[in-house]
């Protein structure tokens, strides 16, 4: 299942595609998949100068990251669409949108685990590095100009993050180091910047997909 | 309607029966109000306005029979509706009497409707019948009470249980009705009362003095100036000219504002006018502008009021304004706003406390060289000026407060000021370590922010040193300040800390200062469980003191925490949420159980509904939850309304079965709660019948455990009041355990072991048990005490002792008795009494009494004189003692030379049964001697004494009959006892039961028929 054009499906491909994402995904009805699946395709309409879309593009879902989520760190939102992007084709496609969906709203907490890995590595080796950590932690400290030098509260930030994640002591952060920082302490789950919606806006995204389109 | 009727409504001014309504116009139209009501009902709600009265409202009708129609069934004398229910007719009018009786709302309007004209008339003596029309219609149990009113809550219970009172919602809807009704009379009746209040000069004076004290020149005052056109005050207290104030001036004012032109105004009686355009306010003007001067005047006094460091430099922070930060995304996140602000001013304080620091490195080298003597002295001055700087401190922010909340304030005080001397002499690598994470709470965004807040746990947040650091280097207005912020993870994490450190009793102190408890109530809204069982707890660990206590409860934290507690019942299976509920309700019980420390909290939460709340949560299965629980209600169960719900509520059962549970601080707070329960009778058996007795003394026999000791034996104390509990202790044989307790214990101990004694030895058995134990010589040791609470217990029970013959003579080889004697010396009147009580049956016991009493030096005055005291108990005791005492000639003799008989005398009037009692048998043994018959006659005994045959006590009866039987022997008497009628009434008590009493009346009969049979002879002679 690759190349999925919303837009131009038949009734009978659509419903077959929302049974088998239901099944997929399991955590949402049927009436909820086709409601997000709604939500995609207005989503991939209302940009019109890319009719040929076969999916939201980096810039779109960043700006859905963005307004609906209220997700703002370029770089984080990045990492998310990549993440989101299983197939690496630069396009989130129907499938893609709805697997990620039941991901950030409704994952478990090791699925959740899993997920904000998956972002925080940045070169998708498996291990969070000293470096992945300063880049992302880069802008969270204000600068102060008088300061000697200004990465040092970033440095030492990331030392602070390294001593508390870092469980076997290899100067990096593990899957199993990650996993298990943040069972015994479940703030660190968006260690690096917040990758997740909050439970507000979640909680108003859902609202809105999926009364509105009860109405229809 | 109640409130209403009693409060707005104008009555005559008879105080007691039936008052008469007032022909005025506020109450010609609360009767208006209350027909159209009548109306009202019947047309609109025939369910309730069928609903049959408890009691039918009754009252003198002035109608006419003529005027029923064909609903009624018209008889010569009476009219009865057709309309009956159960057989009894709803309306009854007796012609006769014009006493007409009705039943329900219906029936009411129905008569209105014939009265017509007469309307306002029968309404008018409806109510002036019933001043309590709510009581009557609804039962009792709605009488109006001044005050708060918990009948709406009772209803709701009643709706709620009962689908098997149907009755009860019709009742329900028909009481909303009628306080509806009321809320419309108070108001009506307030406009119109508001109406006709007038400015007065003394109102507008004081109004001025405030306004003054607030303006001036500077951003925070409200005013630039309040000034009077006239410096001169007339003796009436007006300024405007004599010609003015006849048309109602009081004075003008010239007012300079900060941001509108001078305004001129004039204060009449009418109102106060703004002159030139003639804007009629009325009062409510000034009293906005002082409500509006309120706001500026607290931050005003909260910045003068700033002594210590940090606290200077954060206001030095609040005036510069926040550099604008400039990353791209800053709109979206606010709390990086707040971390921007005071950023700025962070490394102006670092440097400040890196200054500091070298300060106190440099003193500390010094005090090594100093002697020993130097370091004391300085030490000593240190402390006095802290205590210094926090007296006023607290003087300046508790000046407003009201000093309800009594306790243990000041020893708290104490303590914290003890622990502030001990920090800040050397300072650790944590305090440099937390003061770098501080650093990156206040200038990181959220994900900083987040790592900052982990990383602080992993500080020893329970060592003083690290609680200390946070505060010291600002970390806790940055941990206020992030619960202010949108993002829950900031929260739960800056939580999770204040959490830990708020143990710390001068942290505590400076959150509440900081202002955090009211974010923290604010937070027990939000939908989030975590936050709310974080919120709590950590309110439950600042309200340790009264100032916090009552910043909860002004800020409706009671009311939130008492909605946490309502959680689903407890089940076998729960999900994962239901356990969330549950945590939150144990968080939310400890928060209560902190606050319910000051009695206005237990008011409170009784107000919000707590009881039954935690009545229900008091059946949960698990201990964490029961601690706090039983907490609260043993906290609250000072208060008489909280045990008088604890025995209804049927919690007595569930404390009982707790006693037996694992953890000895459950059952503490158990005990504790069943302790202060019991002083009610009906609780006491309630214990008994829920098998708590046996509990109770299984745990008093744990003896390591001194708080769990003290309240079990409390309890056991209170619980053996009742006769009943007394047989069921002695078949578990606690006296004996007790007994072990006398030695070796605290006092608090020590007066419940002994309370406990005294209750149990009025059983006979258990007093033998007391001596075969040995526990007499203990007891008798303990009369040497101080503690005023163990002196009165230790006096009954040695006087509950002494009743055992065999008892006695161990006391008094132990000279017991003149240890008792002795503590007449107390001033103390309540160990007075219970000494002169326990004296008692020691004389009548002792084999030398006589002897004994006689040698006490001075004894004898001693107790004499104690009939000069103004306290009633101490009084009873004495005249009882003096009764027993009396009995040995000799003594009887010495007492008569101190003038017991004028004593005596003189205190006939009492109007107290008990002293009454034992005044008569003080009476009946004194005249044994000498000529004191005829002395009691001579100082005016005779009559009072007579009319104590009017009293309802037959132990009364049966004293006073003795000591009328005693004063007949002196004819004198016995003709002031036949002029104040005592035939009559000895003659009345001869067909009593009691042998002593009959003998004593027939006697006294017997000797006046005696005089006036040796009268009569002498005539005929």
């Amino acid at each position: 299942m690759s190349r999925i054009r919303p837009l131009d499906m038949s009734r009978k491909q659509y419903q077959q595609l929302a049974d088998t994402l239901c099944k997929l995904t399991k955590r949402f009805n049927r009436h909820e998949v086709q409601c997000l699946m709604k939500v995609f395709s207005t989503l991939v309409a209302t940009f019109p100068e890319q009719r040929i879309a076969v999916g939201l593009d980096r810039n779109k879902f960043r700006n859905v990251l963005h307004t609906t989520f209220g997700l703002t760190d370029d770089m984080i939102t990045d990492r998310v669409f990549r993440v989101f992007d299983r197939d690496n084709d630069s396009f989130v496609n129907m499938r893609e949108w709805i697997e990620g969906l039941s991901i950030i709203l409704r994952g478990t907490l090791d699925e959740k685990i899993k997920f904000c890995f998956e972002v925080f590595d940045l070169n998708g080796d498996g291990f969070i590095s000293r470096e992945e950590m300063f880049h992302m932690l880069k802008s969270s400290l204000i600068k102060q100009p008088t300061e000697e030098d200004p990465d040092e509260g970033v440095k030492d930030l990331v030392e602070i993050a390294l001593k508390k994640m870092d469980y076997d002591h290899d100067n990096k952060v593990s899957y199993a180091d990650f996993e298990k920082a943040v069972k015994v302490d479940n703030l660190l789950l968006e260690a690096f910047g917040s990758c997740l919606p909050d439970s507000k806006s979640a909680l108003a995204f859902e609202e809105q997909a999926f009364k509105k389109n009860k109405d229809d | 309607m109640g409130v209403a009727l009693t409060r707005a409504a104008q009555w005559t001014a008879a105080g007691i029966g039936v008052g008469k309504l007032e022909f005025t116009p506020l109450n010609i139209s609360l009767l208006n109000s209350i027909i159209k009501f009548v109306e009202y009902v019947s047309s609109k709600h025939p369910q309730e306005a069928a609903l049959v009265f408890r009691e039918p409202l009754e009252w003198k009708s002035n109608l006419e029979i003529s005027g029923f129609g064909a609903d009624y069934q018209i008889s010569k004398r009476t009219v009865v509706s057709k309309e009956t229910v159960d057989g009894n007719p709803l309306l009854i009018l007796d012609d006769s009497t014009g006493v007409i009786k009705v039943s329900t709302f219906s029936q009411l309007a129905k008569l209105l409707e014939i009265a017509q004209k007469e309307k306002l008339k029968e309404t008018q003596a409806c109510l002036e019948a019933n001043r309590d029309p709510i009581a009557k219609i609804l039962g009792p149990s709605f009488a109006t009470v001044e005050g708060e009113d918990k009948s709406m809550l009772r209803l709701l219970e009643k709706v709620k249980k009962g689908d098997e009172e149907p009755e009860a919602e019709a009742q329900m809807k028909l009481f909303l009705l009628l306080q509806q009704l009321d809320m419309q009379l108070l108001n009506t009746s307030l406009q119109k009362i508001s109406q006709e209040v007038r400015l007065n000069p003394q109102a507008i004076k004081n109004d001025v003095q405030l306004l003054q004290s607030f303006s001036g020149e500077g951003d925070l005052t409200v005013l630039r100036s309040i000034n009077y056109t006239s410096e001169y005050e007339f003796s009436n207290g007006c300024r405007a000219p004599p010609w003015r104030q006849v048309h109602g001036d009081i004075c003008y004012l010239i007012i300079n504002t900060h941001d509108t032109e001078t305004l001129y105004v004039t204060c009449n009686t009418a109102g106060v006018y703004l002159n030139g355009n003639f804007v009629l306010q009325k009062k409510s003007t000034p009293t906005r502008k002082t409500q509006k001067a309120e706001v500026p005047t607290n931050e005003e006094l909260d910045q003068t009021e700033k002594f210590s460091e940090y606290q200077d430099k954060n206001k030095f922070e609040r005036k510069k304004p926040p550099p604008k930060p400039k990353t791209r995304d800053i709109k979206k996140e606010e709390t990086s706003f707040v971390h921007k602000a005071l950023e700025s001013s962070h490394r102006l304080s670092i440097k400040d406390e890196k200054a500091q620091l070298k300060v106190q490195d440099t003193k500390k080298i010094k005090k090594e060289k100093e002697n020993v003597e130097m370091v004391a002295a300085r030490k000593y001055k240190c402390k006095a000026a802290q205590e210094k700087a926090h007296l006023i401190q607290r003087v300046v922010s508790d000046g407003s407060e009201e000093l309800s909340e009594s306790s243990t304030e000041s020893e708290e005080d104490k303590q914290d000021m003890n622990r502030q001397q001990e920090s800040g002499t050397d300072l650790p690598s944590e305090y440099w370590q937390i003061q770098k994470v501080v650093k990156y709470l206040k200038g990181g965004n959220q994900t900083a922010t987040v790592i900052a807040l982990c990383s602080m746990r992993d500080f020893n947040l329970t060592n003083e040193t690290c609680q200390l650091a946070i505060r010291d280097v600002g970390g806790l207005e940055v941990l206020i300040n992030l619960l202010d912020t949108e993002e829950t993870k900031c929260k739960v994490g800056s939580l999770r800390i204040l959490k830990e450190i708020s143990k710390n009793p001068q942290i505590r102190r400076s959150l509440a200062e900081l202002g955090g408890l009211q974010i923290m109530v604010k937070i027990l809204d939000s939908s989030n469980k975590d936050l709310k069982c974080l919120a709590a707890e950590t309110i439950a660990n600042i309200a340790k003191f009264r100032r916090a206590r009552q910043t909860v409860r002004l800020h409706g934290g009671i009311q939130r925490l008492v909605g946490l507690l309502d959680c689903v019942p407890t089940s076998a299976h729960l999900t994962a949420e239901q356990e969330k509920d549950i945590e939150v309700a144990r968080c939310g019980a400890l928060a209560l159980w902190s606050c319910s420390k000051s009695k206005k909290n237990k008011d409170a939460i009784r107000k919000a509904g707590g009881i039954p709340l935690l009545a229900c949560l008091l059946k949960s299965p698990y201990e964490n939850m029961l601690i706090p629980v039983v907490g609260t209600l043993q906290e609250c169960a000072s208060e008489p309304s909280y045990r008088l719900a604890i025995r209804t509520e049927n919690m007595v059962k569930n404390l009982v079965r707790n006693l037996s549970s694992e953890s000895e601080e459950l059952q503490m707070h158990c005990a504790r709660a069943i302790f202060k329960c019991a002083e009610d009778e009906e609780t006491r058996n309630l214990v008994r019948t829920h098998f708590g007795l046996g509990p109770l003394v299984k745990l008093v026999s744990k003896s390591d455990n001194k708080q769990l000791l003290a309240a079990a034996t409390g309890a056991v104390w209170k619980c053996a009041i009742s006769m009943e509990n007394v047989e069921r202790f002695k078949h578990l044989k606690v006296a004996e355990t007790l007994i072990s307790l006398l030695i070796g214990q605290p006092e608090e101990v020590l007066i419940n072991v002994v309370g406990a004694l005294g209750q149990l030895a009025r059983d006979p058995v258990i007093r033998g048990a007391i001596r075969r134990s040995s526990g007499i010589g203990p007891l008798v040791n303990l009369l040497t005490g101080t503690n005023n609470a163990l002196l009165v217990n230790v006096t009954k029970a040695v006087g509950e002792c002494a009743v055992d013959p065999e008892n006695m003579s161990i006391i008094e080889s132990l000279d017991g008795v003149r240890l008792l004697w002795s503590l007449l010396k107390k001033p103390n009147p309540d160990i007075q009494a219970s000494a002169a009580w326990a004296l008692c049956p020691c004389i009548e016991n002792a084999k030398e009494a006589g002897e004994m009493v006689r040698s006490f030096v001075g004894g004898l005055e001693l107790i004499v004189n104690l009939l000069k005291s103004d306290d009633i108990e101490v009084l009873a005791s004495v005249c009882a003692a003096l009764a027993k005492i009396a009995m040995d000639e000799e003594n009887l003799a010495v007492i008569t030379d101190h003038g017991v008989v004028q004593m005596l005398s003189s205190l006939t009037y009492t109007r107290d049964d008990m002293l009454r009692q034992n005044l008569a048998d003080a009476v009946a043994c004194c005249c044994k001697w000498g000529n004191n018959r005829v002395a009691f006659g001579e100082t005016g005994a005779v009559a009072p004494l007579v009319h104590y045959l009017k009293s309802k006590s037959p132990r009364v009866h049966r004293a006073t009959a003795q000591a009328l039987y005693q004063l007949s022997f002196d004819p004198n008497n016995c003709i002031t006892m036949h002029e104040n009628g005592v035939v009559k009434l000895l003659l009345n008590l001869m067909d009593s039961t009691d042998e002593a009493l009959q003998e004593a009346a027939a006697g006294c009969i017997a000797n006046i028929r005696r005089l006036a049979l040796a009268n009569e002879k002498a005539r005929y002679k």
